[in-house]
């Protein structure tokens, strides 16, 4: 186990760096000079000639590398080309609302699918089992934003339960949890259908294995089989969308926070990318790559928690 | 009065009858023997005695264990009595246990179930338990997963579990099916010991006569869901009184006539083969670490001649196989087709891979399922240079399925709609539609039924004489080896240790291997004499 988990860590490692020079390079060939645009077309060719020594954009590829990776490690960011304040406090203050969210909406989504996966899995082909899947199909098929909106309008105008949105800050706990809930949920409700599924069909594997007879052989019930011999084996392709569904939460939340005003990562690369701040575009991504390749390794060494047999491969 | 007394037994799952009157017993401390080819509701009695019946399936009649008949017991009753009174072990020892727990804590679960003892106790009769199997404390630790042991060793951690609560009867349904000849005896051998030592009553079912013959008290035959004779088994080996008896003892040691006669020039020649598989890296640094699969093997194939290939599971023939038919590389040695050699590191040519064809074991999983027969067979054309094609294609597809005994109009059909021997059938006409002269068999009939088996081996034998084809026969089954073969070849860890005419081999091994091989094996005609 821990020669496995130092090959995944070597393994981590060896992702981010080459993520690291891709996003470097496929940013640095993006046409167009970074001090003129934020100088406007009337500067001086001397002003932004200044500019771009003070932002070492007249150093080499290397050098620049160098200086960005090494600014990263120190929590140096660079400063934003638009607002000229660092990337890194932009970051953190959206970042305390993205990740909270994704979190928030990966558990509503796993505390919803497990139950009634199980449910529609152990109870095959009854009408418990027919209204999870069509429910599951349901949420699949309802675009999120629509449901966004029907709940607003419902929970947050009609009954006044929620605020229609914005998002209060993290000095009063309860009330940013409170803002966070109806995206929350709305995120949630796909990511749910989705799990539920697999979660059911997984199962539904693992029960038709051989080594669950031999557990009904051995004197368990049903239940107890599934308890003790089912769920933990059908929990691989679940760890895997899991993984998936919280790299998708944490950036591809933009349309919901839109349409909650709510201040997260999601909608500040947006509008980077439409002001052609490319140091916070690279910086962001470079962030989220890393919270992707740090959920895949958890995602790893939970696999091999979980079945013993992929301890030996790495 | 009996253990176990089944009377009257019918059993329907949905609007089939699967079971007609079924009625059988099962003493104490005896073995009674079920046998029966595929189909015949052997194992669907076994399961109305613990009541493990799949979905939908209605059993009436009495099933007598212990004073209680079984069928009216409510579902947590028998819960208790499974693992307690009733212990059951399976065909496949290696999906049967749980991969991501330790064999200790699968045995103690028998024990914690229903409660006979707390965790620390439970874990302790689990050791003993093991330890009763031949699976001792310091190779077998409980903290083992079952992917770090063998077929034989987890079907012995699968008895184990079924024995912990030492339970009255034991259900063994073809426990030894996939395994090793030489693990099959020990199997047996545990089995058998069991029963003395705790006078339990085994339930064995097996489609093998062989197997259970020596060690059964009793025998039932039984098929489509009938019992068609039973009775002590001395008794019913010397007189069979049920035409299908006979047929199934006769089919069991089939010997088909075979009337080729080898040639003298080769069609295939081996030499100094050598298969290295790399091994998982132990350490960062440092070259791969290889396994030797095929260690220096040379032999001759002469046209006309069947030459077996016999050997344990893991021994490295269907390595060799793969190699011979170029699916994989070699990594020293040669392969000669017709006299042209091929060495390592190069590819054989089309011209020459349409000399072999090869059927393989599984006739369920070597078909696409989404083509149709025609396809399916005219698949090796793609060997040929100017494949034939629209009516030549179509007459060639005609005459491969009737030299198979199959319909011409079977062509249009898919192979879901066969069954095992039709398959098989199937495969062998896909071997033959480039006329190739060598075939491989790989376990070609292991999976089949033995009456099945026998009319395979007939084509084959009448094949060989009609086309002149050689066959390179592979299999573990030494009996079926025995009757097609004229020489054979016995692979043990990559190498062949023995190698002459078949006859020979089977009444005078040389090696210790072949004798240690031939003397597992069980052989029927031994016994009817």
């Amino acid at each position: 186990m821990l020669i496995f988990t130092l090959k995944r860590l070597l393994s981590l490692g060896l992702s981010l760096i080459a993520a690291s020079v891709a996003i470097f390079f496929v940013v640095e060939i993006i046409p167009g000079d970074p001090a003129r645009l934020m100088l406007g077309i009337n500067a001086t060719q001397d002003a932004v000639d200044a500019l771009r020594t003070q932002m070492g954009l007249d150093q080499g590829l290397l050098s620049r590398y160098w200086l960005w990776v090494s600014g990263l490690l120190q929590g140096d960011f660079g400063i934003s080309y638009t607002y000229r304040v660092p990337v890194a406090e932009m970051v953190q203050g959206r970042v305390w609302v993205s990740l909270p969210l994704a979190l928030y909406a990966l558990l509503l989504s796993t505390a919803i699918a497990f139950p009634i996966g199980i449910i529609a899995a152990a109870k095959r082909g009854s009408w418990a089992d027919w209204l999870v899947m069509g429910g599951t199909q349901l949420g699949v098929a309802i675009p999120n934003f629509w449901f966004a909106m029907i709940m607003v309008s419902i929970l947050a105008l009609k009954y006044h339960l929620f605020s229609a949105g914005g998002f209060p800050g993290w000095d009063e706990p309860l009330a940013a949890l409170k803002a966070l809930t109806l995206p929350a949920v709305v995120l949630a409700l796909p990511q749910a259908s989705i799990l539920a599924r697999v979660m059911r069909s997984s199962l539904l594997d693992t029960l038709s294995e051989d080594f669950m007879r031999t557990a009904r052989a051995k004197g368990r019930t049903a239940r107890g089989a599934m308890v003790h011999h089912a769920l933990r084996n059908a929990m691989i392709p679940v760890l895997t969308i899991i993984g998936l569904q919280f790299s998708f939460l944490l950036a591809g939340a933009i349309i919901i926070e839109k349409i909650f005003f709510l201040p997260g990562l999601g909608s500040m690369i947006f509008t980077a990318i439409t002001q052609r701040d490319l140091i916070v575009v690279e910086s962001v991504v470079m962030l989220l790559v890393f919270a992707v390749i740090l959920v895949t390794f958890l995602v790893d060494i939970t696999y091999a928690m979980v079945d013993p047999r992929l301890r030996r491969r790495a | 009065m009996s253990l176990l007394n089944i009377n009257a037994l019918k059993l329907s799952i949905g609007a089939a009858e699967i079971l007609h009157d079924v009625s059988l017993s099962v003493d104490a401390g005896q073995i009674t023997a079920v046998i029966g080819e595929s189909g015949s509701g052997k194992s669907m009695t076994a399961y109305c005695v613990n009541q493990l019946l799949p979905r939908g399936a209605r059993a009436e009649g009495k099933v007598q264990f212990n004073r209680q008949n079984m069928l009216t017991l409510d579902e947590s009753t028998l819960c208790q009595m499974r693992g307690t009174d009733i212990g059951m072990v399976f065909q496949e020892p290696m999906t049967a246990l749980n991969p991501v727990q330790t064999i200790g804590a699968q045995v103690a679960e028998t024990v914690l179930i229903h409660g006979a003892a707390r965790k620390v106790e439970a874990l302790k009769i689990a050791r003993e338990t093991l330890n009763r199997v031949g699976l001792p404390e310091a190779q077998f630790p409980l903290s083992r997963y079952p992917h770090e042991l063998s077929g034989g060793q987890r079907q012995r951690v699968v008895i184990a579990m079924a024995i912990a609560l030492r339970p009255k009867l034991l259900i063994a349904d073809e426990p030894t099916t996939a395994l090793d000849v030489t693990t099959q005896a020990q199997i047996m051998d545990l089995l058998k010991r069991l029963v003395q030592e705790d006078g339990m009553g085994l339930f064995l079912i097996s489609h093998d006569l062989g197997v259970v013959a020596d060690v059964a008290d009793h025998i039932v035959i039984m098929r489509k869901g009938k019992v068609v004779e039973q009775g002590a088994t001395a008794h019913i080996f010397k007189h069979m009184l049920h035409p299908y008896t006979k047929a199934l003892f006769k089919a069991s040691s089939h010997k088909p006539d075979r009337a080729a006669q080898p040639q003298n020039t080769p069609i295939l020649e081996v030499k100094n083969l050598i298969r290295d598989y790399a091994l998982p890296r132990k350490s960062l640094v440092g070259s791969v670490p290889t396994f030797r699969a095929v260690n220096n093997v040379s032999f001759t194939l002469k046209k006309g001649e069947s030459l077996g290939l016999v050997g344990e599971s893991g021994c490295g023939k269907s390595t060799l196989t793969r190699a011979i038919l170029g699916l994989e590389a070699i990594q020293g040695g040669s392969i000669s087709i017709n006299g042209q050699e091929v060495q390592a590191g190069h590819t054989i040519p089309r011209a020459l891979r349409r000399n072999m064809q090869v059927v393989f074991q599984d006739p369920y999983g070597s078909f696409n399922p989404r083509h149709k027969v025609a396809r399916l067979v005219s698949e090796p054309f793609h060997l040929l240079s100017t494949p034939p094609k629209g009516p030549a294609r179509k007459a060639a597809i005609s005459e491969v399925l009737t030299a198979v005994g199959m319909h011409p109009e079977d062509a249009d059909k898919y192979i879901h709609e066969f069954s095992g021997g039709q398959r098989q059938r199937i495969a062998i006409a896909r071997a033959l539609i480039i006329k190739p002269e060598l075939i491989i068999l790989d376990e070609a009939v292991s999976a089949l039924d033995v009456s099945i088996r026998a009319q395979i081996l007939d084509l084959l034998a009448e094949l060989s004489d009609k086309l002149g084809l050689s066959y390179l026969f592979i299999s573990h089954d030494l009996s079926v080896v025995r009757a097609i073969t004229d020489r054979v070849m016995v692979m043990k860890s990559g190498e062949i240790v023995e190698e002459g005419a078949t006859e020979a081999i089977f009444q005078t091994p040389q090696h210790d291997y072949t004798r240690a091989l031939l003397a597992a094996a069980p052989s029927l005609e031994d016994l009817m004499q």
